[in-house]
């Protein structure tokens, strides 16, 4: 029952002013598969995500999509943002129901908010305002907002490296599990290893700035069997770290040219 | 080398003023009982300064005949439709010019160009547009609101985190769901804390543009008042500008409370 649509990235190159960020992007996200893309800090991961929603116009190239949504989807391509973006003036529950407002009526917003807080294991928390939760609970309201639109694809940018370890491996288990049941198309940015070789059904390692695709790795296990001392997934993990650790190195000294 | 024996000496401490209405009260007692002692006692003239008694005589001498209210009603008109009409047109532009960039510099550039123009000045030619009634007095009062209200607007919305505008466009929301739902209420905090200034500037135009023509209003009361040397008259006048501020200060301060419990 996947409603993930297929996502295609078509030589997409981007430059802020002259600082050329991305170079060449051709990728293609399969339905219902999550494509996690690792890269150095600053090496356009951000910037290609953006473009990968809209939200930002790509210097060239093109992005597109292929494939059927659901009746019920309100907002195909849904973005779980690193800072969480909740609305500080409003609690959990209208944090939520903010997204469904212009497209539901007043019963259905709450019977999706009930659901999807219900999903996410906030149900106690509809009343509460963000500034009164941790880190990991804000970055469940994200998520319980973007289950909320049933999107066909998540574009998730670094969702945990707000947190702190141990949030991080706890909320690492749910999203294997909640990705797996919304059965969407999933994009996943992080520079964390092991959440890569967790999540990522196909994995792109970005090169640093301008970003290229360097390696595309493709891991075919399903999500909810793997194991953090799988000994595949260690061997792909070192992997991993054994084509980026270079440019890492080279990246972390390179001059910051503006604001992520 | 030196030795550095024995506990740790406390350096922290201060810096962080509290609030204590008692003490602010208090403190309003006591000059006000220094100040009846000394009429009392006759080193202060009564006549340059009344007591505050004789002063608490005249105010109710003036509410119970009904002339305070009279004046009061048509200040208080004349003071909540200009700063209304003021504060709407000012928010609107604040708004426009904080979110657009065709109207952002020719906003920025009128500002500029007349916020530092004394409003008071214009009240001659006030008169001579609208007429020596109540148009020049709220035009005063509305214009001298208006360019404070597009600053605190503009730097409000200027302010609204971009993260939680493009999180707004990422879910599709219209742009009106955007403005109401995400700038507004961010740009909230920045609004309010211009109400403060612009009722304070409401509350001096009003009265100097009574003092240049008007019959009614607490500021033509004032003035009439001083010119018979009336000073005990013209002193309750002036407590109730005030108490009117006071209360402007408190209407904000409960607005506040509600809308920025979140923070
Ligand atoms: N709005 C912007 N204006 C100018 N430069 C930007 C902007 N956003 C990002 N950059 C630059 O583009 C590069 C890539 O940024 P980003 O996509 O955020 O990288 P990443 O997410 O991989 O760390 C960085 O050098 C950053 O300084
Ligand atoms: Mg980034």
């Amino acid at each position: 029952m996947s409603h993930g649509v297929r996502l295609i990235l078509d030589e997409v190159s981007h430059a802020w002013k002259t600082l050329r960020v991305l170079d060449g992007i051709t990728l293609t996200a399969e339905p219902g598969e999550v494509m996690v893309v690792i890269g150095p800090s600053g090496c356009g991961k951000s910037t290609l995500l953006n473009i990968m929603g809209g939200l930002l116009a790509p210097t060239s190239g093109s992005v597109r999509t292929e494939g059927a949504i659901a009746d019920d989807c309100l907002n195909p391509l849904t973005y779980v943002f690193q800072d969480f973006s909740l609305v500080p003036w409003r609690n959990v529950r209208d944090n939520v129901g903010l997204v469904l407002r212009h497209k539901l009526t007043r019963d259905a917003v709450a019977e999706r908010v009930r659901e999807v807080l219900a999903l996410t294991g906030l149900s106690d928390f509809g009343d509460a305002w963000p500034k009164e939760l941790s880190g990991g609970m804000r970055q469940r309201v994200g998520i319980a907002r973007a289950l909320a639109v049933r999107p066909a694809c998540l574009l998730m940018d670094e969702p945990l490296s707000a947190l702190d370890a141990q949030t991080r491996d706890l909320l690492l288990d749910e999203f294997v599990t909640l990705i797996g049941r919304a059965a969407t198309t999933t994009v996943y940015i992080t520079h964390n290893l092991p959440e890569a070789v967790r999540l990522g059904q196909q994995i792109v390692v970005l090169s640093r700035r301008p970003g290229r695709v360097r390696e595309i790795f493709r891991v075919n296990r399903p999500l909810t069997g793997r194991s953090a001392d799988d000994p595949d997934l260690k061997n792909l993990e070192h992997t991993l770290w054994r084509i980026i650790r270079d440019d890492a190195a080279v990246a972390e000294r390179e001059r910051i040219d503006a604001p992520a | 080398m030196r030795r550095l024996d024995g506990s740790v000496p406390f350096r922290g401490g201060g810096f962080h003023p509290r609030e204590r209405w008692i003490a602010g009260a208090a403190t309003l007692c006591v000059l006000i009982a220094f100040w009846q002692f000394g009429t009392w006692a006759g080193f202060l003239p009564t006549l340059f300064l009344p007591s505050p008694v004789a002063i608490a005589v005249t105010l109710w001498r003036l509410t119970v005949t009904g002339v305070l209210w009279q004046h009061l009603s048509a200040s208080l008109a004349r003071l909540l439709i200009g700063w209304f009409a003021g504060t709407f047109f000012g928010m609107a532009t604040g708004i426009a010019a904080g979110l657009w960039s065709v109207t952002r510099s020719p906003v920025m550039a009128v500002v500029s160009a007349l916020f530092p123009i004394p409003k008071i000045a214009l009240v001659p030619l006030f008169i001579i547009w609208f007429g020596i009634g109540e148009g020049s007095k709220i035009a005063t009062i509305g214009l001298g609101v208006f360019f404070p209200t597009v600053i605190a607007t503009m730097g409000g919305v200027d302010n609204v985190p971009r993260g939680l505008i493009r999180m707004g466009q990422s879910f599709g929301l219209p742009t009106t769901t955007i403005i109401r739902s995400i700038i507004l209420p961010g740009a909230a905090p920045a609004i309010l804390n211009g109400f403060r200034v612009t009722a304070s500037i409401a509350i001096v135009l009003l009265v100097a543009a009574e003092m240049i023509g008007a019959e009614q209003g607490i500021g033509a009361f004032v003035l009439s008042a001083g010119n018979l040397y009336d000073t005990d008259a013209l002193l309750a006048g002036i407590v109730v500008l005030s108490v009117l501020g006071l209360v402007v200060a408190g209407l904000i301060g409960a607005l506040e409370r509600v809308l920025l419990r979140w923070r």
